[in-house]
């Protein structure tokens, strides 16, 4: 049920060629801006104020790819998921779903970042596993959010007002990590971070199966 | 509120404003007479957590059974922790103005707190942009159920896990490392009781009020 749920995700993706064109634009467009910002004084991105730029484009590109996953829905469509497949099956779906994308998303922007700003990471891997778990945040944690913002009026504004202070923490900790590969210290110093994040990960991950029940059903 | 918490919630307030300024305290540097603001600061989160706790109850409670009570009580018992909250930060940026030499530092403590109060802010713009009233209580106490799941880290690890100014953190002395902390303690407990009753006593009072006020709209539409 959930691997037809994420290819049906996958087909209607493809075949709205527009939505996906519109945020690989978006973070691209963010990415010049910092640098444009930043042209005639490339050497003063400290390798602090690169992580900052980076994770600030990419929490804003991750806020507005996820916000469209219920957000975008249709009404009448909506319900007729409802009435075939069970809540949780639709809510892992999305979240894994959302997790490919911004995944995705995330190194896609890094590698921006490497061509426009520099590439300041000494530890390359432990990053990448970094923003793989944070991901895995943000999909986790926003998916259940985009649910909730679209019952409401306005949805885009408070999809950001609700998502910010909840996606706060694992962006706190993913920005000490990657101080941590900055700085090219042993990687066992970041190991309890990681595994911080790994379990504020898991947190929301089961409030959000348990919560998501009694959203749909409104 | 029962008359008999009343009564002890003032009670143990005016000892802890009397004892709170006239007891002895540790001399210690820097933060010298200031340690005082341990009796009205602290007393705060924790009052704050506890009420944010109570309507964590209530809306998990409203999720099982919706009823108009469950959702009141958990509206209001996060109204009253916004207030403490604010008191909270205000009494703390009072403190650091005066020990760390400005009243914001970026203290892991101290950003959390602001985090907390985000979060609750935003659970009212939740609350206003849905005009339906079952779905309102109904989504407003998800996102109360999952904010909190998303705090508790924020307030209880992260602030262990970097380094903090606040006394007993990362090295500063703080009442417990001292021989004196008894005497501390001896207010410090009755404070932590006294101000959670103080905001417990202030959510029923608007429980009440909006129990009045739904009633009242009944019989005006009868």
């Amino acid at each position: 049920m959930i691997s037809t749920l994420i290819l049906k995700e996958f087909t209607l993706e493809l075949r709205k060629k527009n939505v996906i064109s519109g945020l690989a634009l978006y973070l691209f467009s963010t990415v010049f801006i910092c640098y444009l910002s930043f042209s005639l004084k490339q050497n003063q991105i400290t390798p602090l104020v690169w992580s900052a730029l980076f994770w600030v484009t990419i929490l804003f590109s991750v806020i507005n790819t996820v916000a469209k996953s219920f957000i975008g829905e249709k009404k009448g469509r909506e319900i007729y998921y409802y009435s075939i497949a069970s809540p949780a099956a639709i809510l892992i779906s999305k979240m894994l779903y959302n997790f490919l994308l911004i995944t995705i998303l995330a190194f896609t922007g890094w590698l921006l970042f490497s061509i426009f700003l520099n590439n300041p990471l000494a530890d390359l891997a432990l990053f990448a596993v970094t923003l793989l778990l944070a991901a895995l945040g943000f999909s986790t944690s926003l998916t259940l959010l985009s649910a909730l913002a679209a019952k409401a009026n306005h949805s885009n504004i408070l999809m950001a007002v609700l998502s910010f202070p909840v996606v706060i923490s694992v962006l706190l900790i993913a920005i000490k990590i990657t101080k941590n590969c900055i700085d090219g210290l042993d990687r066992s110093v970041s190991y309890p971070d990681l595994l911080t994040l790994l379990a504020i990960n898991c947190i929301v991950a089961a409030a959000s199966y348990l919560l998501f029940p009694y959203i749909w059903r409104s | 509120m029962k008359t008999w918490a009343k009564i002890l919630c003032i009670a143990l307030l005016v000892y802890t404003i009397v004892g709170g300024f006239l007891l002895e305290v540790p001399r210690l540097n820097i933060v010298n007479e200031s340690i005082r603001a341990l009796y009205f600061h602290v007393p705060m989160w924790f009052g704050m957590i506890a009420l944010f706790t109570v309507s964590l109850f209530y809306s998990i409670l409203y999720l099982n059974k919706p009823t108009f009570k469950r959702d009141t009580y958990s509206v209001e018992f996060i109204h009253a922790g916004i207030v403490l909250n604010l008191l909270g930060l205000t009494t703390g940026m009072i403190w650091a103005n005066y020990t760390w030499g400005s009243p914001w530092h970026g203290d892991p403590k101290q950003n959390g707190a602001a985090i907390a109060l985000l979060i609750y802010l935003a659970y009212f713009v939740l609350r206003g942009s849905i005009e339906n009233e079952d779905q309102k209580a109904r989504l407003s106490a998800v996102y109360n159920i999952f904010a909190y799941a998303a705090m508790i880290p924020l307030l209880f690890i992260i602030p262990r896990m970097t380094s903090s100014m606040h006394p007993g953190n990362g090295g500063n002395p703080g009442f417990n490392t001292y021989d004196l902390d008894s005497r501390m303690r001896l207010v410090f407990y009755p404070a932590v009781i006294g101000w959670t009753l103080l905001g417990v006593w202030i959510a029923t009072l608007r429980v009440r009020v909006r129990f009045i006020s739904e009633k009242l709209l009944n019989l005006e539409h009868e």
